[in-house]
């Protein structure tokens, strides 16, 4: 089982996720790219929210001006190894300009929790066991970073520049 | 090997060279804590060996055949005499008395324990080293051209970019999973002493038609399997330009590259796939909106604030510009271990680690323990790396040579060999490395014996062998002069020989002869190819330039020769 960690909490998730041959649900609804783009039209006419998973392989810039019809992304790490959606992530908050969710899903480790956030992401499915303490020691066991991302964090160059 | 008695140590000279601020010293030290807890989860069954295994190599950490091997980044090849006596109390305290300076100018131990990690990475932290990106999917340790900020050939000392590039790769949030490994190496002038070619990226300071410095990037090489040498991305990027120009580039690889295949994994797969046209069309749309977005734009002050702590030591005017008698051995050690400074006077003294029979970049607790001490008593406390497996004196006074060559001869490590036949590269091989399908370090002893007689290496002239013990190519092989490679077939070790490779700036990658030698045939078939170069060779030509005139048939036809008889 596995639970939504979001802001620095535990949230219910608000939006079911619907395999691709499964028929929607009322409310919010978390479908794949082939899904969308099959049903885009009827995906668009109901009224709720709309999420998009995109597996690792999958640019979000294919999206093109439907982006703003999601408020939720969620990014797969089919394994922990493949780093591709770090640069969606990045992608996503700065060239699209996305202010919603975006989501780590699939198998990712603690110990990647931290990049996620610098690129971006701000929501994680995390296992049962996970605590948010566990999330807050991910993201401040580094206090300074040497690079700007997505976060807006001040770099070292600049805390030297003002120190 | 000699270990001679050690006379008193001197004063340690902190040479001009970066150094940490409150800043650095924070990140390393917690990034130390940051993988301890990753050993304690990994010793407690928190990770499993296949999670621990992408966060220990990205700190360096290898499980090798016998142990863990613990590799760590000597950035841009520069150490001072403090580290390098903090590396042989390491080598002392927690392995086996020595350590081997490896290809990419870092720098392993080959017997450590699991548990002695994180107290090994304090004891770095506290002379400004660590292991972070030594090895992994990752941006690696930079490395630079070893004449750096010595050599009067180089248009600005490349280091303190290398520094820059060092930081802005640390951790870097987007790139710490990419693909495969990612290794880049900073230059400074047309003769090219760090094999830029052969980097997945490579930038090379240079000057343009209006006289503005800037820099020429190039992506793509490697070795491995498929060797590539590298495009041009760019001819020109303006300074302040630069990161966000090489973010760039990364970020495409990190989206495009294939994933499905591991040896297909590298950047050279996706330039020479998708076309270097088309490669900088993807670099130059994520540039531009880099760059318009600024956060990643140099200032000069900063690149000055960098550079002033790589400013050139005072060096002594009036000194004689001689380099005194001292004997035919001297002299032997001076027309191949001594190169042009700078600075009148003033000479650059290469120290082979590679004294016939020895392991190639080998060297002891007691002979890094000396060799810190002649940094600072003659060499304003620094040292070199270099991707050749030496180290470098990079200011020494001429006068001073006669007594340098005599100490570093009390330590084994006096061969005048330099860019000759016995200066050979060779990685880790069968004898450490679990990845090798055959010993490199017997076979580089076994070359380096039969040409050990110095006048013959003289009369070869420069020759550079390079030997790998698997298509990895950690040893370089593909730009070997004369490559080796360790094959395997059916469980016996076979040498393939490579000819006319290069990884200076006329880089070229070497041509595979034919099938392999055994182990105790390849000495004499490598006797036997010298022989036609010796035989054949025109006024003034290396062994490199005779084979690029002749092509290969005659040294194949001797090579194999008496290898059937």
């Amino acid at each position: 089982m596995s639970k939504l960690l979001k802001s620095g909490a535990f949230v219910e998730d608000a939006y079911a996720a619907v395999a691709d041959d499964a028929a929607l649900p009322e409310g919010a609804v978390l479908v794949s790219l082939p899904r969308f783009q099959k049903e885009r039209e009827a995906l668009l006419a109901r009224n709720t929210a709309l999420g998009i998973r995109l597996q690792s392989h999958e640019n979000p810039e294919i999206l093109g001006a439907d982006l703003h019809h999601f408020a939720l992304v969620a990014l797969e790490f089919p394994k922990f190894r493949d780093g591709r959606a770090f640069s969606w992530a990045r992608i996503l908050r700065t060239r699209l300009g996305f202010k919603g969710e975006i989501r780590a899903v699939g198998d990712f480790l603690y110990d990647q929790m931290n990049y996620q956030h610098r690129v971006g992401f701000n929501a994680w499915e995390v296992p049962d066991h996970f605590t948010v303490e566990q999330f807050t020691k991910a993201l401040t066991e580094m206090t300074n970073v040497y690079q700007p991302s997505s976060d807006g964090r001040k770099t070292i160059r600049e805390l030297r520049a003002s120190s | 090997m000699s270990s001679p008695a050690r006379r008193p140590a001197p004063e340690p000279v902190q040479p001009n060279m970066y150094r940490y601020d409150e800043f650095d010293a924070q990140f390393v030290s917690e990034r130390v804590t940051q993988f301890a807890y990753q050993v304690e989860r990994r010793l407690k069954g928190e990770l499993t060996e296949d999670q621990f295994k992408p966060l220990r190599l990205m700190n360096g950490l290898y499980l090798q055949l016998h142990a863990y091997m613990l590799r760590i980044a000597v950035p841009y090849g520069t150490l001072s005499s403090k580290q390098m006596r903090k590396l042989a109390h390491i080598a002392r305290t927690y392995d086996k008395n020595f350590g081997h300076f490896t290809t990419r100018t870092n720098l392993q131990f080959n017997w450590i324990k699991l548990v002695d990690v994180p107290a090994i990475l304090r004891e770095l932290a506290d002379v400004e080293m660590h292991c972070i990106q030594t090895s992994g999917n990752c941006v690696r340790n930079v490395t630079a051209d070893q004449f750096a900020g010595a050599t009067d050939e180089e248009i600005e000392d490349p280091r303190p970019l290398s520094e820059i590039i060092r930081q802005w790769s640390s951790l870097h949030p987007e790139f710490v999973f990419l693909a495969r490994k990612f290794k880049i190496a900073v230059g400074a002038c047309e003769k090219d002493r760090a094999a830029l070619q052969y980097h997945d990226m490579a930038v090379q300071v240079v000057r343009n038609s209006e006289g503005r410095t800037g820099y020429k990037v190039m992506a793509g090489g490697g070795m491995g399997r498929t060797p590539y040498l590298a495009h041009t991305m760019s001819e020109f990027v303006a300074r302040e330009d630069i990161l966000a120009y090489l973010e760039a580039v990364l970020r495409v690889y990190n989206m495009d590259s294939r994933r499905d295949n591991i040896h297909k994994q590298r950047i050279k797969i996706l330039i020479n796939t998708i076309g270097v046209e088309e490669m900088r069309r993807r670099v130059d749309r994520e540039f531009q909106e880099l760059k318009a977005m600024g956060t990643l734009q140099l200032p000069q002050r900063e690149l000055d604030r960098i550079a002033a702590y790589f400013a050139p030591p005072r060096f002594e005017t009036g000194l004689s510009d001689v380099i005194p008698d001292a004997g035919p051995d001297f002299a032997n050690w001076v027309k191949t271990n001594i190169a042009k400074h700078k600075a009148p006077g003033y000479a650059i003294a290469t120290i082979t680690l590679k004294t016939p029979g020895q392991v190639p970049g080998d060297a002891t607790s007691e002979q890094m323990d000396i060799i810190a001490d002649l940094m600072d008593e003659f060499s304003v406390g620094e040292v070199r790396v270099t991707h050749e497996q030496n180290l470098v004196l990079p200011h020494v006074r001429k006068q001073d040579l006669p007594a340098i060559y005599a100490r570093l001869k009390e330590l084994d490590f006096a061969a005048p060999n330099a860019g000759l036949i016995t200066d050979i590269i060779a990685c880790p091989g069968l004898d450490y490395c679990d990845l090798a399908n055959a010993r490199s370090i017997p076979i580089a002893q076994s070359i380096a014996r039969k040409f050990e007689n110095l006048d013959r290496q003289h009369q070869i002239g420069e020759l550079k062998i390079k030997i790998s013990g698997c298509i990895n190519a950690c040893g370089h092989h593909h730009a070997g002069h004369i490559g080796i490679l360790g094959v395997d077939k059916k469980g016996v070790e076979f040498y393939q020989l490579l000819l006319g490779g290069s990884g200076a700036e006329d880089a070229s990658v070497g041509v595979i002869m034919g099938p392999g030698f055994g182990e105790h045939e390849i000495a004499d078939a490598v006797e036997r190819v010298v022989n036609v170069y010796i035989a054949e060779r025109q006024t003034g030509e290396r062994f490199l330039d005779t084979y690029r005139r002749i092509g290969m048939d005659k040294f194949k036809a001797a090579a194999y020769e008496t290898a059937a008889a």
